[in-house]
């Protein structure tokens, strides 16, 4: 790479792509203007007259007159027009830059202006310094030196051409008379200033980097070329518009919306830490704060979209929906932008996985989509892409935003948050103290470090995730609630829900939403639990006979009692938890669930029965918690859940 | 939130070769059609047909394009400026240099911000690419590169890796880690690749995927891990120069900029171009969406910066004035939307109001051009680099 470089930039500095020079030449023009232009005069500069000199302080005051701008724009307007070799200066003239004094410049000729259809030829800088060369009798700058040695190595071929060119041109500027050779002189070394800029200095020709396409360039046109653009116009042709006062104004209003949160127009509390020194205003507005400030809470009441993308706002909203038993909307939309935007690798797991977490029959977390989308969906999912499942998370964003986000704005849980919000007190430092904080910066935590953190958070969530109806209806309430609720029947040769749960499961045995059908006592069941334990442990068959036939008995005696969904859904205090084997969070369920559980997860279960007023539960009362504290440290380390014990792999007897 | 993103991507059979693909939604004649990529290329392909010549497409695609403004104008029924006429007036700004980093040996090209606020990465033509935390002005990473001209570079969403990349025609990500004495270069990992210059690279949603855009006229989507291409852009006719990523988390569209002086809106499911802008007189060096999604500005070497709207799907606004000359090269969007940062080729940082299309303020301080300008998540700052080998912050 760096050898096309060099070869290609032999010094033949081709700036094709100076759309400035077009306009730079206008004001040059109108600056020369001999009425309203910049006024000039004769100067003697040391023994020489120089004819239409004129001074730095004019140039600037014809400027800022020109275009109405203070001074120091005008300066650096200026100071453009001389680095691009427009006008020179006649003292210093390896210094670029306007002087805003009586220091002396001059218009260069248009012959020597800076052009963009042609490359500045090498062959003219090896004459200019064969020129000198001669002139001066061998003395040339440092860089002039080089650059001369280096061309002449470079062009020995036409060396002989050069020095002839150069002795010729001596010749002629020795005809001339004095003045004008003094002017053609000075303007020959501006130019030679402006394109072979001494090293280490700032010159305006430096444009970057070559560009593929060159705009000098007339391109043949294909016929493709043509087609191309008709059948991308035909198409933008037919792209439904919004008429321009609705869309602008909604430009306009975000704008006025959005107004004081703006640090550059509106002041930030307690300070910009960028002013004082004070990282308090960003310690405040961490990632995952507790107490978030007025100013973001409020943020959140913007739009649908500013709650979702502020992981505090987020995190409220979840459990707003844990509240409303709808988590799995939002886990969903979060497994869709997962999928989207997570590695190629597992995206086929994942798209089954959310397919079976969420769209399938019996899910575990079902949701709620029209018939529509869902042919869309099931359709694509025969071909599985990351985008599959847009359809669907369209539908489940639209419906989160047109609904459970306007009731989320009226809910306990926003005001309770907008309640503890803080407004922080503006920062009032003397100048002593903004010293001492400009001495006293503290560098912060790393990302990485950050980032470790909250993926270990995220994994301690996941293991305490508390669920969502769907689940409770599957895992502790009999199944008829379950078609209530989520308006499909249940037909127990699913498998897709299984795989959840248990997923070494042979389809012969019942899976655990059948076996969850006994959830007449917790008691009983904590009996069960605690028998398929300890039979786990001495020799499962046994133990699975015996839980096998009080599931079916306990289902006879549920259907006789057939308690009613409004109870059911009152009992779910949606502060009961579960543990990480049947919170479907998105990532995938490993295949060894005690692993991920911590030991606490017996007693976040046994919180159920607690929390639930008297009159509406569907257990009986009269479960003790001596024996929950016993089950808890028996079966703390294999049981996830007291019923996925029931269902060991290997207990087909 | 950006409605107008929730066109549907189709995927399906297509209705000329019936294999199931992305599909595109394309006219003939007016009647839509849902063809794959493949056969619209061939329809493009065939050559001329009996009673057609270059210029009697020249002429109908001409035509063609005139009935595109006329579609576009009829529901233009206000200006932007009239609309901004309630709108209060901003009071005078007093945004100084903060912090001056100096630490490159060469021209700063570009930096990008960290999600924390105050780390951000740049690199520079000497290929070097340095990680500050530029609250305490710590260099906390420097890496060098092989290869000069880094153009692109980009921090991760979880601040743990940045990308880079230049002339190796390549983008790299470099995992970043603790200890300040491994050598960051070794752990490098060239992902995208494409066969000419990078000229910008942007992280989607997540640490997994990444998005190029390179002189060869294309942009890119990219599986970090595998270094897969996952999509390609096709439809710049010159060097793409920058393209940015929509803000809401539910835009699936990315916008791209190029020296065909066009900028393009682009479908990331379909790798369609849904939109084109082309009224810049010059090469597009910048585009940058509205923190709102529903519209972007431009920089462009033709010394203006310009607004559009891609619901009404016409320009709005542009910001000029006589006294500039020198080509823009990079702009950014406060956080309200309401100030555009623009850097240009002359040195300093012009700052428009993006409503009344007036300069409020300009930021004088470097001494050569500004090459980058971004504001930091937040808002409370504006980063700029520049070729004088510094880089400052403005607050």
């Amino acid at each position: 790479m760096t050898i096309r470089n060099t070869l290609r930039d032999h010094g033949q500095r081709y700036r094709p792509r100076m759309a400035c020079l077009k306009k730079a030449e206008k004001v040059l023009l109108e600056m020369q203007d001999p009425k309203s232009g910049v006024k000039s005069q004769l100067q003697r500069l040391v023994i020489t007259t120089i004819p239409h000199a004129i001074t730095g302080e004019d140039i600037m005051a014809w400027l800022s007159e020109r275009f109405q701008i203070d001074t120091q724009e005008a300066r650096t307007l200026g100071s453009m027009l001389v680095a691009l070799g427009y006008v020179y200066p006649l003292q210093d003239h390896k210094r670029l830059v306007l002087k805003s004094d009586a220091s002396l410049y001059r218009f260069q000729t248009p012959y020597f202006w800076p052009v963009q259809q042609w490359p500045v030829e090498d062959t003219d800088y090896a004459i200019y310094l064969a020129k000198r060369n001669i002139r001066k009798k061998g003395i040339l700058e440092m860089h002039e030196q080089e650059q001369y040695s280096r061309l002449h190595k470079w062009m020995n071929h036409k060396w002989d051409f050069i020095v002839m060119q150069a002795k010729e041109q001596y010749r002629a500027a020795k005809e001339r008379k004095k003045p004008d050779r003094v002017v053609f002189d000075c303007q020959e070394r501006a130019y030679w200033v402006v394109h072979r800029p001494p090293p280490g200095s700032v010159s305006a020709m430096d444009y970057g980097l070559d560009r593929r396409i060159d705009p000098n360039a007339d391109e043949a046109k294909t016929p493709d070329f043509y087609e191309r653009m008709m059948i991308f116009t035909q198409q933008s042709i037919m792209r439904p518009r919004v008429k321009s006062s609705v869309s602008i104004g909604a430009l306009v209003k975000y704008c006025a919306t959005y107004n004081n949160h703006d640090p550059f127009l509106f002041r930030c509390l307690p300070s910009n830490p960028w002013l004082t020194d004070d990282v308090t205003y960003w310690t405040l507005n961490m990632p995952n704060v507790d107490t978030p400030t007025k100013m973001r809470v409020e943020r959140w009441t913007f739009s649908f979209g500013e709650l979702l993308s502020d992981p505090r706002g987020r995190d409220d909203f979840r459990r707003f929906l844990k509240k409303e038993f709808s988590g799995e909307n939002l886990a969903f939309w979060e497994g869709c932008e997962d999928l989207k935007w997570g590695a190629a690798t597992t995206m086929k797991e994942k798209a089954e996985q959310i397919y079976k977490t969420f769209l399938a029959r019996g899910a575990p977390r079902w949701i709620n989509i029209d018939g529509k989308t869902m042919e869309i969906t099931v359709n694509g999912l025969k071909y599985p892409h990351r985008y599959v499942l847009d359809a669907a998370q369209t539908h489940i964003y639209m419906l989160m935003k047109k609904d459970s986000y306007g009731r989320y704005m009226k809910s306990q849980v926003f005001k309770d948050t907008l309640k503890r919000a803080i407004c922080p007190e503006e920062h009032k430092f003397t100048d002593a103290q903004l010293e001492h904080n400009s001495k006293n910066r503290r560098p912060s935590i790393s990302p990485i470090i950050l980032r470790q953190q909250e993926l270990e958070e995220r994994a301690k969530m996941a293991a305490n995730a508390p669920m969502d109806i769907t689940q409770l209806c599957r895992f502790t309430t009999p199944i008829p609630h379950l078609a209530v609720y989520s308006g499909i029947t249940y037909s127990p040769s699913t498998n897709a829900s299984s795989s959840l749960s248990t997923l070494a499961q042979p389809p012969a045995w019942p899976s655990p939403i059948s076996v969850a059908l006994d959830s007449t006592s917790t008691s009983e069941r904590r009996v069960e639990s605690g028998e398929a334990d300890q039979d786990g442990e001495v020799g499962g068959a046994a133990g699975v006979n015996v839980c096998k036939s009080r599931m079916a008995l306990s289902l006879r005696r549920l259907l006789k009692r057939g308690c009613g969904p409004s109870a059911v859904f009152a009992s779910l205090s949606p502060k009961c938890h579960t543990t990480a084997g049947m919170s479907g969070r998105i990532q995938p369920i490993s295949p060894d669930p005690p692993g991920q559980a911590p030991p606490r997860r017996m007693g976040n279960f046994f919180q159920i029965k607690v929390d639930i007023p008297p009159e509406c539960r569907i257990y009986p009362i009269e479960s003790e918690d001596e024996e929950d504290e016993n089950r808890a440290t028996v079966g703390a380390k294999e049981i996830i859940c007291p019923w996925e014990s029931l269902t060991p792999p290997n207990g087909t007897g | 939130m950006c409605d107008q993103t929730f066109v549907a991507a189709t995927f399906g059979p297509c209705e000329n070769c019936t294999k199931p693909s992305p599909l595109l939604n394309i006219y003939i004649k007016s009647e839509p059609i849902n063809y794959c990529s493949f056969c619209v290329e061939q329809m493009a392909c065939e050559g001329l047909t009996a009673g057609e010549s270059l210029a009697s497409l020249k002429r109908e695609s001409e035509s063609l394009k005139k009935k595109l403004d006329e579609e576009r104008n009829k529901l233009s029924d206000v200006q932007l400026h009239q609309l901004a006429e309630k709108v209060e007036a901003l009071s005078s700004l007093s945004v100084k240099t903060r912090r001056v980093l100096k630490g490159h040996n060469n021209k700063v090209l570009n930096m990008d911000w960290c999600k924390d606020k105050r780390r951000l990465v740049s690199s520079s033509q000497d290929g070097k690419v340095i990680v500050w935390d530029a609250f305490t002005l710590n260099k906390e990473h420097g890496v060098s590169l092989p290869y000069t001209w880094v153009m692109a570079c980009a921090f991760a969403p979880s601040g743990c890796a940045v990308a880079c990349g230049g002339l190796d025609n390549r983008c790299s990500v470099i995992p970043l880690s603790l200890d300040p004495n491994e050598n960051l270069a070794a752990k490098k990992k060239a992902v995208a690749m494409h066969t000419n210059y990078v000229s910008g690279c942007v992280f989607t949603n997540s640490d997994v995927q990444l998005l190029t855009s390179s002189g060869d006229g294309s942009c890119a989507l990219w599986d970090i891990e595998s270094g897969q291409l996952l999509q390609s852009f096709h439809g710049h006719t010159a060097d793409v120069l920058s393209l940015d990523l929509a803000p809401s988390e539910t835009g699936n569209t990315f916008v791209s900029g190029g020296c065909d002086k066009k900028a393009n809106v682009w479908d990331m499911r379909s790798g369609q171009n849904i939109q084109s802008f082309e009224s810049h007189q010059s090469d597009i060096n910048c585009v940058k969406y509205y923190p709102s999604g529903d519209a972007f500005a431009s920089a462009s070497d033709d010394a203006t910066c310009r607004f559009y709207d891609l619901r009404a799907d016409r320009e709005v606004a542009v910001y000029e004035k006589d006294s500039i000359i020198f080509g823009a090269s990079s702009v950014d969007f406060s956080f309200s939307g309401r100030l555009l940062f623009a850097g240009y080729n002359d040195y300093t940082i012009n700052v428009w109001d993006v409503l009344k299309g007036s300069r409020v303020s300009a930021l004088f301080g470097h001494e050569n051009r500004i090459s980058r300008v971004r504001v930091s998540p937040d808002g409370t700052a504006l980063c700029s680099a520049s070729w004088d080998n510094t880089l400052r912050i403005w607050a």
